[in-house]
């Protein structure tokens, strides 16, 4: 039970307010700076500003990132709110000082399989998360995976999110902290990390960010209202929290996400009108494809959205026929009555701490945007500054398993030595073997092992690097 | 890579299995259940291979088009249960009077035994009803056998269970 402007509301215990409240049927959840405009949740996975409320008199609150309680006090905010002084920082008396040999940021695929390696060979671990459970985007993976046994394939990802965590938790060298934000990369190899009640000073010996993916926006007519929703969005909503994100859908994108929830959308018995995609050709795998093509949703290929309509929610989309050059075909619009309209169109790395350490970046169009150059073991032009899962570039959760365990093994095999080091290093040997040799020589998998190619440096050239554009940050 | 039409339309035509070696050969087809993985490209996936009891399922790298050795296998339907890409199919066209597909199923409600449903094709189109004669679960996918009229046995690839009021 919390309150919500005033009206006691009843939530689920573990729902974020965002999700409680939009299970309530609550469509708004701010206006905007200018023109008031309204604002829905879009990503519910703290990458973007959309579900920003006022939460216990704190302004510009993530409401997706906050777990219900009783007695939270939640309100809309009506254009931009300044907050007060630098609230969060001086209110925390409490300062904890952290020296482990590995500290991870993000706990989602990537970062888990690193914690769990890295444990195994006797590293004390600090891992860090944003969301209050650990487990990323796996969390909202209902779907059983591919890949090879061995690697979860077969598992659906929620489960492998718990079987980590399971883990985890009984592991006495690796402290886990949820629910906290790392803030910043400082000089001297200082990491800024602060929760509700804490603020953690973290001075590790090595640091993987293994910080994910942010989804992509797309460029139409009205594409702020309420109900156009990231596409990863509306899986946290009704796979994280089994809330049914609407009634009657569109979904723009028709790469795997696109085709995977559209298939998701048909099991929590929300209709899909269609898939949009404006490419003549499929983007996902087929079986994706086929999977939901045999109930009845079509794909529209060489079609893109136009607009959308509705007040205060989507309640109209409009699509088009498009031409060679992808500009619209006159008089072909369809129209579509929707209330929810899921743009997966695509992921971007988020990979800000990198950069914001120093790290040298390249933009790569196969990995969706800017990453840190690496060498083949996943370290940064930072100084022992690792990369490992979509951060490092857009692939999958199979091969974000692989790279946490090659980061995490790299790192052993140099913060450890005798027999330890040898066995990590031979295993490292076999897993990039395994990852660049058997995995990535699928012909499906070409543009991004294309663009991973494109961000792997040799040690030489890394060094060469950092002499070029030294960091003024550094680990170890 | 060339442009395939399933890419296009997401439905793989028969001829098209057939020509990628995916459809066993009609005297097979005659003698019994056999599975039949409608799985045309190669994504780095092997799960349906160590899950088949009788190693009917060969793969020598992961991204390999999964092929089945007609002559082992039994159509005893696991591979439907386990395949992430629901690709996975058995049908039985050895009787006079039906034919039988074995498919997956992850929708609600569930089917019960004995149940009539809506048969759909690849495309989604209604062509028939059908009976469910089998029922069994793995990891949350049911796995459905259902009774479909004489001829259906290579078209039906989905069922639909109407909600009870
Ligand atoms: S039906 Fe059974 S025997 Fe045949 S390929 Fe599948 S798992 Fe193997
Ligand atoms: S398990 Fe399914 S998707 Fe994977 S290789 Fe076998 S048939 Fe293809």
């Amino acid at each position: 039970m919390f309150d919500f402007e005033g009206v006691p509301v009843e939530a689920y215990e573990g729902e974020s307010v965002a999700v409680a409240l939009y299970a309530l049927g609550v469509d708004v959840f701010s206006w905007s700076h200018k023109l008031k405009r309204p604002r829905g949740p879009f990503c519910m996975i703290g990458k973007c500003s959309n579900c920003f409320m006022s939460i216990n008199g704190l302004p510009n609150v993530k409401s997706c990132r906050i777990p219900v309680k009783d007695g939270l006090k939640v309100e809309r905010q009506r254009g931009w709110v300044a907050p007060e002084a630098i609230h969060l920082m001086d209110k925390h008396s409490e300062i904890v000082e952290l020296n482990p040999d590995l500290l991870i940021i993000g706990g989602g695929p990537a970062g888990l399989e690193a914690a769990l390696t890295a444990s195994n060979y006797g590293l004390n671990v600090v891992l860090v998360d944003e969301h209050f459970k650990l487990g990323g985007q796996l969390l909202k993976q209902t779907h059983k995976f591919f890949g090879n046994v061995e690697l979860f394939g077969g598992m659906r990802g929620f489960q492998i999110a718990e079987e980590y965590s399971r883990k985890i938790s009984e592991l006495r060298n690796v402290q886990v902290l949820t629910n906290t934000v790392v803030y910043g990369v400082f000089r001297g190899g200082v990491v800024g990390a602060i929760n509700e009640s804490k603020h953690y000073i973290i001075k590790p010996r090595a640091v993987i960010a293994a910080t994910g993916a942010q989804e992509r926006y797309l460029d139409f007519q009205n594409n702020d209202l309420p109900g156009v929703i990231g596409a990863g969005g509306a899986q946290t909503i009704m796979n994280e929290f089994g809330v049914k994100p609407g009634e009657k859908s569109i979904v723009i994108g028709s790469g795997n996400v696109g085709l995977i929830i559209s298939y998701q959308l048909l099991q929590s018995g929300v209709e899909v009108k269609g898939v949009v995609e404006i490419l003549s050709e499929i983007g996902g795998w087929f079986v994706h494809a086929a999977k939901i093509r045999r109930y009845g949703v079509p794909v529209f290929t060489r079609h893109a959205l136009k607009y959308v309509e509705g007040n205060p929610r989507v309640q109209k989309a409009v699509v088009a026929a498009v031409d060679d050059k992808l500009n619209f075909v006159p008089g072909s619009e369809k129209e579509f009555d929707v209330d929810l309209v899921l743009l997966a169109v695509g992921l971007e790395p988020d990979a800000r701490l990198h950069a914001q350490a120093g790290a040298v970046m390249k933009y790569i169009p196969e990995l969706g945007g800017l990453v840190p150059i690496r060498t083949r073991d996943l370290e940064t032009t930072v100084v022992n500054m690792y990369v490992a899962g979509d951060s490092s570039g857009i692939e999958e959760a199979t091969t974000a398993i692989l790279e946490g365990k090659i980061a995490a093994l790299s790192i052993v095999s140099k913060l450890c030595d005798g027999s330890r080091a040898e066995n990590a290093s031979s295993t490292l040997e076999k897993t990039l073997r395994f990852l660049w040799d058997e995995y990535r020589s699928s012909p499906l998998l070409t543009r991004a092992r294309r663009g991973k190619e494109q961000a792997t440096v040799p040690r030489e050239e890394l060094e060469d690097f950092r002499k070029k554009f030294p960091s003024p940050i550094s680990f170890g | 890579m060339n442009t395939v039409k399933f890419r296009l339309t997401g439905v793989i035509e028969l001829r098209e299995l057939k020509e990628l070696g995916l459809l066993p050969p009609e005297e097979r087809l005659k003698k019994g259940p056999v599975a039949i993985l409608e799985c045309p490209e190669q994504i780095p996936c092997n799960i349906c291979v160590p899950y088949c009891g009788l190693k009917a399922i060969k793969m020598d790298k992961i991204t390999d088009i999964p092929r089945v050795d007609w002559d082992k296998c039994t159509g005893c339907g696991l591979c439907v249960a386990v395949c992430p890409g629901l690709a996975a199919f058995v049908v039985d066209l050895s009787r006079n009077d039906y034919d039988y597909v074995t498919l997956p199923h992850e929708f609600l409600p569930v089917p019960r035994l004995g149940e009539t449903v809506t048969l759909l094709n690849r495309r989604g189109e209604c062509v028939g009803e059908g009976v469910v004669v089998r029922l069994w679960e793995k990891n949350k996918t049911r796995v459905v056998t259902v009774r479909v009229p004489k001829g259906l046995g290579l078209e039906v690839r989905a069922i639909w269970v109407e909600k009870k009021q």
